[in-house]
Order: C-alpha cells, then structure tokens, then sequence
C-alpha cells in the first residue's frame, strides 16, 4: 500500500518492463539529445539512407546470401506495380469481379502481361522468403544481436503468406471460393476468438461474432468477403509489410551490416 | 534524480533542502505537472481505445445480404421409410433421412473440410469426393480423414404442415445433442 501511495509501484512496474528482453532488444540504450545526435537523426534516416555507408567485402559474396532477401524485395516492389496497374481494371463486385479478370485476359492490352506478372511475382515472392529465412538460418544470423531483425522476419514470412491468401480470392471464381471456404473455415478454431475454438464458450463468441465472420464479413464466401478481402490485400497488409520491410532493412545496419562466414 | 543526490552529498545545506521538499511532497502522490501528464496520456489511451472498439464493432455489420438459413422441405410424407432424399442437396446442402421413428436433416458439409459429400445409395453411405472421407447413412463417420460425424439441422413441423429446416442450429454428436428436442422430427 505504502509503494502505491508513494507512486514506487510505478517505478517497479517501469523498471520490470524496461529490463525484459523484449524491450532491451527493441531499445538497445537510451536517447542522449545532443546536438550529434540530432543530426545523425537526420544522416541516418532510413528514407535518405537505405544502403549503409560502408560495407563489408564478404558480404557482397552470393555464395554467402544468394541475394535472396534483395530478391524477395525486388519481387514485392514487381507485385506494386503491377497491382496497382491492375487496380485501374478490376472492381472488387461480386457481379464484376470474375468479368474484369476476363476482361484484363483477353481484352486489355498488355493485361494479361501484368497479370501474370503479379502472380508469378508473388508466387516467386513466397519461395525466395523462403529460402532468404532458410539462408539466415543456416548462416546463424539469427543470434544475437539480430535476434530483433529475424522476429521481425517472421512476421514479414507471414504477411507475405497472408498476402497470396487475400489475392487467392480476387480471381473470384471456383477455385478461390473454394479455397478462401477451406481456408477460412481455419480461423474458426481460433482459441478464444472462433465460435468452435477452444475457450470459445467463456468468451461468448456465436458464427455471427468470431474471428471468421470479421475476416469475411458474413458466415459465408460472398461478395462482403471479396471486397474485406480486397482491402486487406491491396491497402492494409501492404502498407503493414512494408512498414516491417523499413525497419527490417534498417535493422541489419544496426547491427553491423549482415553476419559474417561463419 | 542521480544529480540531485550527488549534490545533497556534497553540501549540507543541500541536504537540509531536499529533507524538507521531502515533507513536503510526503502525502502527493503525483505532482501537478505529473497529474496533468498522466492525465493527458489517459485520455489519448482512452481516445485510441475507444476508437479501436468502435472499429472492430463496425466490421459485423446489423444486417447481413444472405440466403435465409431457414426453408421450408415439404410435407413429411412426401420422404419414404429407409430413404435419403437428395432432394435439396443441390439448393439447400441437406439430406433427409426418414426412418422407423422420424425424419432428420443432415447437412451436407464435410467435417474434414468442408466440401459437400455425395450419397451413394448403393454403398450405403456418404462419400466425399476431396479426401475421400465416409459415413454412415445415420452421418457417423467410418473411413478418410473427417475427425467427426456429419451434422444435423433443427427439424420441426410448420403450421401449414411442412417440414422447416434451419440450418443455423446444428445438433453435433460429440456433444451428446443428437437425442436434443429439434433434432429429430418423430412421427
């Protein structure tokens, strides 16, 4: 009670939270405000500076990294692009959906092009992040101090997972339906959020309520589901993904540049 | 803080100051400034988390343009002894199965994952075609990877005489509901 009042409990609390690893990782010291650092605030930025001032030799090896990361962003940068090129066409209506992929097929020039672009891109995006965690993996570049940049990592393997399974809806044919059906019917089983999850009965969630019906607007595969889909796809994992991608990038300067040969 | 101890140390009268701002401040939980710092960020908090509730309740929607779950199957003797209907597998996703003691709906939705099943009446059984998933005719699972038997749909006789089927109140069998009130419809 006497730590309560006295506004010690505060302090305990804050100590607790900045000496757990998760935060000694995120913040690696404190912010001195000196006027050296006001300016390396600026030299530093990453939108002026993406590349790091000097690098090592060994890392311009192929051998070492097999430009897999590079890659993987080369291909996102291709999947914007043609996206966007996209986007003029394609309506996220059930009733137009299926048509305007049609119409970008076979009537649009060049549409097929970029369509096929975009698909082979993001395919070609989820098997080089692959082999990019694969490569850090097996160089140990997962250790200290990067073990902040591969959680980071993991979360970006997931919204590039998450980003090929929002795009698998727009074609809005057979296929899609079926598999964002399957797919979705995944996220019924969610602990505590899905209405067939475990701890599903304690927190009360119905099919009308749960993490299934938010994901696709309704307790089935229709159009609400095509357009919250689109959404997610074209504007919400993107901008999330390449906010990671920034401090992904970021991050490896940080800790000195990428890992040596072992 | 560190700076203010390091000069108590050094001078008495230093000491003495800080002793007294001490008793001062014995009964302040928070000082001003503090206050209205807290106070600030509580109510940014709270605007923030507020704004996030109000978000996620707009993502489900009061109404939603879907079929009805509810049809209606016609009269109960329009379904032989011994028979599965397939009569509205292709509009509505149910069999119906009338026995010795009553009618019952299945839906015919895959427990495995979720593809639509087909009757096969000369084997006697369910057989989806995805993964090769079989049941009985009464819906128990036997062969493939379904982890559960096939659900039944609430059953129950409307004024005019017909069946009516809902299909938003399932009857699962792992829970012990197949014998619940609704699930059966006994002549």
């Amino acid at each position: 009670m006497a730590k309560v009042k006295s506004g010690e409990i505060f302090k305990d609390i804050s100590k607790q939270i900045t000496e757990s690893q998760v935060w000694t990782s995120t913040f690696r010291h404190g912010y001195a405000d000196t006027p050296r650092n006001r300016v390396l605030q600026i030299a530093s930025n990453v939108w002026l500076h993406l590349h790091p001032v000097k690098m090592h030799r060994h890392a311009l090896r192929i051998k070492f990294t097999w430009c897999m990361g590079g890659i993987t962003f080369l291909l996102f940068l291709s999947t914007i692009v043609t996206g966007v090129i996209l986007m003029f066409y394609y309506r996220p209506v059930g009733e137009y959906a299926y048509y305007d992929m049609k119409y970008l097929q076979y009537d649009v020039p060049f549409g097929m092009l970029m369509r096929n672009m975009h698909r082979w891109a993001a395919h070609a995006m989820v098997i080089t992040v692959w082999l990019h965690m694969f490569r850090v993996f097996l160089t140990g570049s997962y250790k200290p101090p990067r073990e902040f940049n591969w959680v980071i990592g993991v979360f970006l393997v997931t919204f590039t997972l998450l980003l090929s399974f929002t795009g698998y809806l727009l074609p809005w044919d057979q296929l899609a339906m079926w598999a964002v059906t399957v797919g979705t019917n995944m996220a019924r089983a969610t602990p505590f959020l899905g209405h067939e999850g475990p701890f599903a009965e304690y927190v009360g969630v119905t099919p009308r309520y749960d993490a299934r019906s938010v994901l696709i607007g309704g307790s089935l595969v229709g159009p609400p589901a095509l357009l919250r889909f689109y959404v997610l796809h074209c504007i919400f994992i993107p901008l999330v993904a390449g906010g990671l991608m920034i401090v992904h990038f970021w991050r490896i300067r940080k800790d000195g540049g990428i890992s040596g040969p072992l | 803080m560190a700076q203010a101890k390091a000069v108590s140390k050094a001078t008495p009268a230093g000491k003495a100051g800080s002793k007294d701002k001490k008793e001062e401040q014995v009964d302040t939980l928070w000082s001003r400034r503090d206050f209205f710092s807290y106070a600030g960020w509580a109510s940014f908090l709270g605007a923030v988390g507020l704004s996030s509730l109000y978000f996620t309740r707009l993502l489900f929607p009061r109404v939603l343009f879907e079929p009805s779950p509810i049809f209606k199957a016609g009269n109960p003797m329009d379904y032989t002894v011994g028979e599965v209907s397939t009569k509205w597998v292709n509009d509505q996703r149910v069999w119906i199965v009338r026995d010795d003691e009553g009618i019952y709906a299945i839906f015919a939705l895959c427990t495995h994952l979720g593809c639509t099943p087909r009757w096969l009446r000369s084997e006697n059984k369910y057989k989806c075609p995805c993964h090769g998933s079989g049941f009985t005719r009464e819906g128990m699972h036997f062969e493939g990877p379904a982890p559960r038997p096939l659900e039944r749909l609430k059953i129950a006789l409307a004024p005019d005489g017909q069946l009516i089927i809902d299909k938003s109140k399932k009857f699962l069998y792992e829970k012990g509901q197949w014998g619940d009130p609704g699930s059966k419809f006994l002549i």
